[in-house]
């Protein structure tokens, strides 16, 4: 089986069968991580760029091994080191890039629909690594192959995912990619950060974190930015953490087996608290090892590879 | 030179006309209108079957850019993508650099339309100086050199106080005070409608709630004022809901939509084309239903394009990043022809209403149309030619139409401005002509 697109801007429309193919394509790469010299020669002559409009640590790194684990050839750029600082247009800096033929360009912009606006006019391979408050398709999906990696599958799970869901790309991606493979989902948060509306992608809505948390099967922390802390959207940020900070009372009453994840990057004490974070429900490290699996996936089934031959060929 | 228009459909709303007929042109005035006219001499006949003759439009709300923005569009340009629309006069905002809020800057204005061509342009000044919000603009001075109304269009006057002495102010000159009603408190770095479109697509939302606020304090201070107050580019149901109650009430209330408006939805951002993106923004199917019953039973009294150019690398950039505002002109009638009236939605002589009389009553001039003696200002259309929207051949410098690729019916046929007459070719068989500039 193939993936049929050109590009990976979102998991809003992508189909649940899409989601599986790269799930288990994930799965091999992984056990391919874990060989003695976790490097397969797929991708030969292929050039990817990362170009980070945004800071980044662990996205950048993670596509960069993922390219470089599948052979491919690859260079970052970030937007303080680009020509973007001269003020060279987006469209100027990517065509100049697709001039020195490139086949896949991974992109991070701080305005949503940036990675569209390139799809649309590229013939590279364009995957959206984040763009504003849109979505972060390859971290839903590591956040999906986690859970379904101790869970087995999504059948009858019930999600919560608690924090800054208005500003979150990663929450909307979550949300379009866990419905589509049929988990539950309670968004839980300050009634600021919960648009209006936003029972319509298919979500139940709790504003008391002790209620959405009670027999929840995973807890999806987000990041909560220091700067909403502008009396407009918070009152302060110890507020927040009083009322929705995942502590260790919280953390107790969890059912057995209950997940907590975080995208990071983390702030300690203010949306989770450190031995939360570090304790045994946690799986926030497993996320980021997984992510390097997942990404190859993605770059490697974008690439016109199949699964059927075995995927490392 | 004479014209004799044979067999066209004579639509004069205003005037109590709509029935085939001919109508002579003659020395730049309208000679004759009558079942079946023989002439004397030898005007040239022009074959109407199946086509409108209605008095020239009246666009009350346009952006021409000059001065300031000669890249995106000129008073020539402009007033030349204006003509090839089929409008006769256009009423521009003052939001140019600098902004039109001196005596020197309507004359301006005045002088380069008048050698543009044959199209009208009514300036209209600031309603407070250099549009800053902070006191009024000579507002005197700026209607004796020619302004036919105040706006400070692309802001709204925040200050109530202001806004009260303005419409006030304005009362002594008997000119419309035109509101760009937008709370930007409450829209705040918006750049779509909010709602759930907004939420999938992860862009800032504008809500209709800041429009619908702006209209109702303003709607209260004309009240308070007694002055006339115009409301431009509504786009919203509760917003049509405010003026509906305001007009019920009785008071000099008067508004205007957008053909983007009646035309589109939240739902075509899907894809973030910058050219739909303007301000206010695309609303719902619920708003844009409610705008075109509001078109329908007269709550909303005209239609304007708030025609907008941008210079194409301005729109080529990320969603957040592109300027608001589209190019309205050259596509107003196919779309209102397409979308409404085609579509059920709008008989086709209230159409002519919003873009005719309507507009004109508003901006207080003589009302342009069919009746004998008058100099000729009358558009000829084929209300059935199709087209496809192809932004190369606009007349305007600019191509942000969020049409772009759309085949629309409604092709405008000539134009007849006193004594000259504005040919166009077929819309998508290249550009137009304008044989009076041909002959010189």
């Amino acid at each position: 089986m193939k993936l049929a697109r050109k590009d990976l801007l979102g998991l809003e429309g992508v189909a649940r069968e899409e989601i599986e193919l790269i799930l288990n394509t994930a799965g091999t790469f992984k056990e391919v991580l874990q060989r003695k010299i976790p490097k397969v020669p797929t991708l030969r002559g292929k050039t990817a760029v990362n170009l980070f409009f945004e800071a980044s640590t662990r996205t950048r790194v993670s596509f960069e091994l993922a390219e470089k684990r599948l052979s491919a050839d690859s260079v970052s750029i970030a937007k303080a080191m680009s020509s973007a600082e001269k003020g060279e247009t987006l469209l100027d800096t990517v065509r100049n890039l697709q001039a020195m033929k490139i086949d896949f360009l991974i992109i991070r912009h701080p305005a949503s629909g940036a990675p569209h606006f390139l799809a649309s006019r590229l013939d590279a391979a364009v995957i959206n690594a984040g763009d504003g408050a849109h979505e972060h398709p390859t971290q839903g999906l590591l956040d999906l192959f986690t859970v379904r990696e101790r869970f087995g599958s999504f059948e009858g799970l019930r999600i919560v995912i608690v924090g800054d869901v208005l500003h979150s790309r990663v929450a909307r991606s979550n949300v379009f990619g866990l419905r589509t493979v049929g988990a539950r989902v309670t968004l839980c948060g300050p009634r600021t950060f919960l648009p209006k509306g936003i029972e319509a992608l298919g979500v139940e809505i709790e504003t008391d974190v002790d209620r959405a948390i009670e027999g929840a099967d995973v807890v999806m922390v987000l990041r909560i930015q220091k700067e909403r802390q502008d009396g407009c959207f918070l009152p302060t940020l110890r507020e927040y953490a009083v009322l929705f900070g995942i502590n260790r009372k919280r953390a107790d009453r969890l059912k057995p087996g209950c997940l907590i994840m975080h995208p990071g990057p983390i702030n300690r004490g203010v949306e989770i608290e450190p031995e939360v974070a570090d304790g045994p429900r946690s799986v926030i490290l497993d996320q980021v090892t997984n992510g390097v699996a997942v990404r190859m996936a993605v770059i490697y089934l974008l690439s016109g590879g199949e699964v059927e031959h075995g995927v490392v060929g | 030179m004479a014209w004799l228009v044979k067999g066209a459909r004579l639509l004069d709303p205003a005037r109590g006309i709509d029935r085939t007929g001919d109508l002579l042109i003659d020395g730049g005035k309208i000679a004759r209108i009558g079942g079946e006219i023989r002439a004397d001499g030898e005007p040239e006949t022009i074959d109407a079957k199946g086509c409108v003759l209605a008095p020239a439009f009246v666009d009350m709300h346009v952006h021409l850019r000059e001065p300031g923005r000669e890249d995106a569009e000129t008073i020539e340009s402009g007033t030349r993508a204006a003509a090839a629309g089929g409008f006769g006069a256009v009423a521009c905002m003052p939001n140019t650099d600098p902004p039109l809020d001196s005596q020197g800057a309507i004359r301006f204005v005045l002088e380069r339309a008048e050698e543009a061509g044959p199209v009208r342009v009514l300036p209209i000044g600031c309603i407070t100086a250099g549009r800053r919000g902070e006191r009024l603009a000579e507002i005197g001075d700026l209607v004796r050199a020619g302004a036919a109304a105040i706006s400070d269009d692309g802001s709204w006057v925040e200050s109530p106080l202001l806004m009260r002495r303005a419409l006030e102010y304005a009362r002594m000159f008997d000119i419309p005070v035109v509101t760009h009603a937008e709370d930007k408190r409450l829209s705040a770095g918006g750049v779509m409608h909010e709602g759930e479109m907004s939420l999938r697509l992860g862009l800032r939302g504008i809500p209709a709630e800041s429009e619908v606020v702006a209209i109702e304090r303003d709607v209260r201070l004309a009240d308070l004022a007694g002055g006339r107050l115009h409301v431009a580019h509504v786009s919203t149901a509760e917003g049509v809901a405010v003026v509906r109650r305001a007009k019920e009430r009785g008071l000099p209330v008067t508004a205007e939509t957008a053909p983007h408006y009646l035309a589109q939805t939240d739902r075509c951002l899907a894809g973030y084309d910058t050219n739909r993106k303007m301000n206010p923004p695309l609303r719902t199917a619920a708003d844009r239903d409610a705008l075109r019953e509001a078109v329908a039973d007269g709550a909303i009294d005209a239609i304007a394009t708030d025609h907008a150019p941008h210079p194409l690398h301005e729109k080529e950039v990320e969603f957040d990043a592109a300027p608001f505002g589209v190019v309205g002109l050259e596509t107003a009638l196919a779309v209102l022809l397409t979308y409404l009236v085609r579509a059920g939605h709008l008989p086709l002589p209230r159409l002519v209403e919003c873009m005719t009389s309507a507009p004109a009553r508003i901006l207080g001039l003589d009302l342009p149309g069919l009746a004998e003696g008058r100099d000729a200002s009358l558009v000829l259309f084929d209300p059935d030619g199709s087209w496809v929207v192809d932004p190369s051949r606009f007349e305007s410098i600019s191509r942000n139409t969020p049409f772009a690729g759309e085949r629309l019916f409604g092709e405008i046929k000539a134009l007849f401005l006193g004594p000259r007459r504005i040919v166009p070719r077929p819309k998508s068989g290249g550009g137009f002509l304008f044989p009076d500039e041909e002959a010189k």
